[in-house]
């Protein structure tokens, strides 16, 4: 690898990471204007105009609070638990392509991080990975109610990862591919071959699994039961406070734009956009269109994310369960079995 | 070479802590570290799947079960059972037998020559596929069905015996 390689990739890495910050941030705010369009509110209206800085305050206020850590707490747990909450967030969207390549003079620049040939397992392996913040942090906090956040986090997890792990396997049947640059290549365009090329129109019920389970996943409304504030207080964060619960928070919202993210590339094309061939833009036009395209897409699911929220109450803890095990298994199951069969008899 | 010996320094260390660290919770964070490494030796080795399956199905799966475990029962006191001395003195004395016997056998071994890799890329999903279900099929399927029969007999063992009513 050269060094020229190497700058640009760290680049790209210092412009992911600022833009799912900025994201997340800019999400905090639109969740509460979503909330209130959907409540008929105002929402937040004060800091600038249109309350545009509202995350800035919020950021200032979650830094400059009180940092409080119980005497019963066990210490370097407590501080790890975020730390670790934040860190799996931040690393899922190494593997995802933004787009094409670009071409400034001699040198092309591929508008991904990196593309290792395992690029869906290693998504699904951050996801695996992200339940140890939530359990570490409510185990440490030494607090009943953090306890039982934590364990509803581990096993709601567990449960999830299942029929999401079957989902994919539907889909890696139709694509024979786990990296995602070549899933978003098979995409390309709209329609080919008297077929939708996007791969939401060749697995529906595969897409609709996946959904959910991201929903399950990035603990999300109705499967928010880690902190469902009317049974456990605040859940797992309970005891946290200042920026460590800030930290907590903004997890969740870089997973909800990663995931928004891996839903858009693995089933709706990615940074490919329908008539992309006949537009007849030079390649890189057609590389920062497809980039904005990809952005829209991950608006579209983030707005969806919020739609969700604001419009269906939580499920009981049973009721999550049996969903999970009795309705989603079975389903990715017969998808999978469907699917062969229909590969099979395509080819 | 150098990544290695460090990554395998990193194991045993963390490994070690497992079996001496007083709460089990931390014994359980500790193996997490470890298996984490063990990630690592297998990347080094080329073999990505397996590095990612061992990410994802003992860090993020099963670990994360031994960890729910151990909250739910909330083991998370410093106390141990303590043994009585016979016991340790016992288990000092079968250890030193052990040693002994391991130590005599290492000596009279001959090390054997470094196995080389046929095909270095064996270890990437899809040359990993093809032998596992061309060449591996039978013993593949079969311990497939042994988990499927370990997990139907653990549903078995949990469900609850039906009581007549004695009211």
């Amino acid at each position: 690898m050269e060094l020229t390689d190497i700058i640009v990739k760290i680049i790209l890495i210092v412009i992911v990471f600022a833009i799912s910050l900025v994201i997340a941030m800019y999400s905090t705010y639109a969740e509460r204007k979503v909330a209130a369009f959907f409540q008929d509110r105002v929402g937040p209206n004060r800091a600038g105009p249109l309350g545009i800085l509202q995350p800035m305050a919020d950021g200032a206020k979650m830094f400059l609070k009180e940092e409080i850590i119980p005497t019963r707490a066990s210490g370097l747990l407590f501080i790890v638990g975020p730390s670790l909450a934040i860190l799996t967030a931040c690393i899922g969207s190494a593997v995802i392509p933004w787009g094409q390549k670009l071409t400034i003079g001699s040198t092309i620049i591929d508008l991904q991080v990196t593309d290792i040939n395992v690029g869906i397992l290693y998504i699904f392996g951050v996801v695996s990975l992200g339940v140890y913040g939530i359990m570490i942090g409510g185990w440490a906090s030494n607090n009943k109610y953090s306890l039982l956040g934590a364990i509803r986090a581990a096993s709601q997890n567990i449960s999830y990862e299942i029929s999401m792990g079957l989902s994919i396997i539907a889909l890696l049947l139709v694509t024979g591919s786990l990296s995602l640059r070549e899933i978003a290549e098979q995409q390309h365009g709209f329609w080919h071959d008297g077929w939708f090329t996007w791969n939401f129109f060749k697995q529906p019920l595969g897409f609709m699994i996946f959904i959910v389970c991201a929903f399950a996943e990035t603990n999300r409304t109705p499967f928010d039961l880690p902190e469902c504030e009317t049974e456990l207080v605040g859940g797992y964060h309970t005891e946290y406070s200042s920026m460590k619960l800030g930290f907590y928070l903004f997890a969740e919202y870089i997973n909800m734009f990663v995931s928004s993210a891996v839903m858009a590339t693995l089933y709706f094309g990615g940074y490919n956009f329908p008539f992309m061939d006949s537009l007849g833009l030079s390649a890189n036009w057609i590389t920062i269109i497809g980039v904005v395209v990809l952005f829209a897409k991950i608006f579209a699911f983030i707005f969806f994310f919020m739609w969700i929220r604001w419009t269906i109450p939580r499920f009981r803890y049973d009721q999550l369960m049996n969903l999970g095990w009795k309705t989603l298994i079975p389903l990715a199951i017969a998808n999978i079995v469907i699917t062969g069969i229909v590969v099979t008899l395509l080819n | 070479m150098s990544t290695f010996y460090f990554i395998a320094f990193l194991s045993i260390f963390f490994a070690i802590l497992v079996i001496t660290a007083r709460n089990p919770v931390h014994s359980i964070l500790y193996l997490v570290l470890t298996f984490f490494t063990f990630t690592i030796h297998y990347i080094l080795l080329n073999a990505q799947f397996l590095a990612i399956v061992n990410f994802i199905v003992y860090m993020g799966a099963i670990l994360v079960l031994f960890l729910y475990t151990l909250m739910l029962m909330n083991l998370n006191k410093d106390n141990e059972p303590m043994k009585s001395n016979i016991v340790k003195i016992a288990a000092v004395f079968g250890g030193g037998c052990l040693l002994v016997t391991v130590v005599a056998s290492l000596k009279t071994m001959t090390v054997s020559e470094p196995v080389v890799l046929q095909n270095p890329d064996l270890g990437l999903v899809k040359n990993l596929g093809k032998v596992l279900f061309n060449e591996f099929l039978l013993p593949f399927e079969v311990s497939s069905l042994l988990l499927l029969s370990a997990m139907v007999g653990a549903v078995l063992l949990a469900t609850k015996d039906k009581q007549p009513k004695t009211i």
